[in-house]
């Protein structure tokens, strides 16, 4: 897994400048060091500080897109995250054109196998199942194999009796898999299911963006639903919605703060203090801690 | 020939017949060379059902709607109305009749048959307290030990501002969720377009039916050629790669029972196919009924759980 957060780092400056990154940062090298641009306000910001700012502009606040590997780096306790099912990859069950050469494409780039990584890790003690999508694979789009690991993790979760943690983003099912990606949903919110049904904990963070089949489906199924600032949630993109009542969009419509308004969720949660509510939340929860650890500063 | 052409050819040649009555001609041979093109046109097209004709079919205005089953399948039906919490949503039907005698609640998309019936039931599409009121119906079936009926037809959640505001995702999600876990027997069948989440919503089942000229897929055709070509335009090359055919779908496991429909489609023979529908409904009926709550869960979710799975495809 080192290798992959090794990884971040040189995936933020591929992205930059293509279309997927609209709103991460855009790199500019200048004679003073490594730059990026804020997609969202545009100003330039030390790439070592954002970074350590967890990828949040210090101008304004917009919380940057993560991978997967990042995430994990920024949640996880330090070498507590053991992966499942990482070698799981997808094939083209309907021989659509141009997909499986799509997917290589975006093994190699993000050097990851499928757009959700599975396994289970600490959170300051607190031993969690943990799911993290990636919106750089595919748009975290759910086929076949993202709903397939995500339903094995939820089941060993249910069967050792773990709390569940998944960090959701996805443009929703993945259209060149067709009704296979629609039976995800089942599939994975029967696992989420029989989970909840076991009395355990299952807490849902959706961050930007999670739309269509992902967000009708296990993301918004949490007991405790939190989600990131200025995340786009919704279950119609803003573009179909605008196509088809053919009028102009609120401004906040479907972000975070809207459906927290709307009584969606139960908080939106600033990715520094994400860790922390989450501490707090397993010990209200009675989550067990592993003995001999300590909190981090 | 698409089958909409040969339609409209054989409105043609019904048109030419018409004309040949009306002027008194006595020419039978005509006539009857005529009618043997009619036949013959249909049967080919038929013969070769592309994807987009089936996609045609499936939403041909002459298909009967859900409530048309609901009317023909169900005796002493009663309409139940409201989520209890916002509204009531006109585009989901439910309530409860008689199959053969036993009770059973009974859910359907209703795309209306009129502009006006389309504009009152959203042309199929649900809101969210329509979801609401397929989870309250639900869980009074439960409570009353009564098996469930779906039918399937639906272009798709509606996409709409107010639709986002009071949830249309979670809504959908807790009918998932929630319909895995009803301790009653539930019957789904797909009789026109089964659009994406929003026909998934009620279409978790121990049995799935799909009418022969039905269809299911992950998004419409049009969206998914507008999506990955940028061109709607291309919908037909769309139907063709997505496999969402009910052959298709049977094909791959995900449904369990096919309902024969006659040349022509379903609305050619409605009292027909509806018969036979009915049949079969019970059939299956009577067998979920005999089984014990604990084992039609356990099935159901491994039902769902092995279906399009990495190995299963
Ligand atoms: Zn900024």
């Amino acid at each position: 897994m080192n290798k992959v957060f090794n990884e971040q780092r040189k995936k933020m400056k591929r992205f930059s400048g293509t279309k997927e990154s609209k709103r991460s940062h855009v790199v500019a090298n200048t004679p003073d060091g490594l730059y990026e641009k804020c997609g969202s306000c545009h100003e330039n910001v030390l790439m070592e500080d954002l970074q350590q700012n967890l990828y949040v502009c210090f101008h304004c606040g917009d919380h940057g897109r993560l991978s997967a590997a990042e995430r994990l780096k920024q949640i996880a306790d330090d070498g507590t995250f053991e992966e499942t099912f990482a070698s799981d990859i997808s094939n083209n069950p309907l021989s659509i054109p141009g997909y499986s050469e799509k997917l290589a494409q975006n093994r190699r780039k993000n050097n990851m196998n499928e757009a959700v990584v599975t396994g289970t890790c600490q959170i300051n003690g607190h031993e969690y199942a943990i799911a993290v999508m990636d919106s750089y694979f595919l748009m975290g789009s759910m086929g076949v194999v993202v709903g397939e690991k995500i339903t094995a993790l939820v089941e060993m979760a249910t069967e050792k009796k773990l709390p569940l943690l998944i960090f959701s983003t996805s443009g929703g099912a993945r259209m060149q898999e067709g009704i296979l990606s629609l039976m995800q949903m089942a599939k994975t919110s029967a696992a989420i299911g029989r989970h909840h049904n076991a009395g355990l904990l299952y807490i849902s963070v959706l961050t930007h963006p999670t739309t269509g089949g992902v967000s009708a489906s296990f993301a918004n199924l949490g007991d405790i639903i939190i989600a990131e600032p200025n995340a786009l949630i919704g279950f119609a993109g803003p573009r179909v919605i605008k196509q088809t009542i053919n009028q102009n969009l609120p401004e906040d419509f479907q972000r975070s703060e809207f459906l927290l308004e709307k009584g969606f969720v139960d908080q939106v949660v600033k990715r520094e203090h994400l860790k922390d509510v989450l501490t707090k939340l397993s010990k209200l929860h009675r989550i067990s801690e592993r003995n001999g650890h300590t909190d981090e500063p | 020939m698409s089958l909409k052409n040969t339609e409209l050819l054989i409105e043609q040649l019904k048109q030419q017949l018409e004309t040949l009555d009306e002027s008194g001609d006595k020419n039978n041979t005509l006539k009857s060379e005529l009618t043997q093109l009619i036949e013959n046109a249909q049967q080919e097209a038929f013969n070769q059902l592309e994807p987009e004709d089936k996609v045609y079919l499936a939403r041909h205005p002459l298909r009967p709607n859900a409530k048309s089953y609901i009317d023909t399948l169900f005796d002493d039906f009663i309409e139940m109305h409201g989520d209890r919490n916002y509204g009531d949503d006109k585009s989901i039907v439910g309530g409860i009749g008689l199959l053969q005698g036993i009770p059973v609640t009974v859910i359907g998309q209703v795309k209306g048959k009129t502009l006006e019936e389309n504009m009152e039931r959203n042309f199929g599409m649900p809101h969210p307290e329509g979801y609401r009121k397929v989870l309250r119906l639900a869980k009074q079936a439960e409570k009353f030990g009564r098996p469930i009926i779906t039918f399937i037809d639906t272009p798709g959640a509606y996409p709409g501002i107010g639709a986002e505001e009071r949830g249309q995702a979670e809504a959908i999600a807790a009918c998932l969720m929630t319909f895995m876990e009803l301790r009653v027997p539930i019957i789904a069948i797909v009789v026109g377009e089964g659009g994406s989440g929003g026909a998934l919503a009620i279409g978790i089942a121990d049995k799935i039916m799909m009418l022969e000229h039905s269809i299911y897929s992950v998004l419409s055709p049009e969206g998914f050629a507008s999506i990955l070509w940028k061109d709607a335009g291309r919908a037909k090359e769309a139907a063709k790669l997505m496999k969402l055919t009910a052959q298709d779908l049977h094909q791959f496991g995900i449904v369990d029972i096919l309902i024969e429909e006659p040349v022509g489609g379903i609305h050619t023979q409605v009292d027909f196919v509806m018969k036979q529908l009915k049949e079969v409904l019970f059939r299956e009926l009577m067998i979920l009924i005999d089984k014990d709550a604990n084992m039609l869960l356990d099935q159901r979710y491994k039902k769902f759980r092995n279906m399009a799975t990495p190995e299963a495809v």
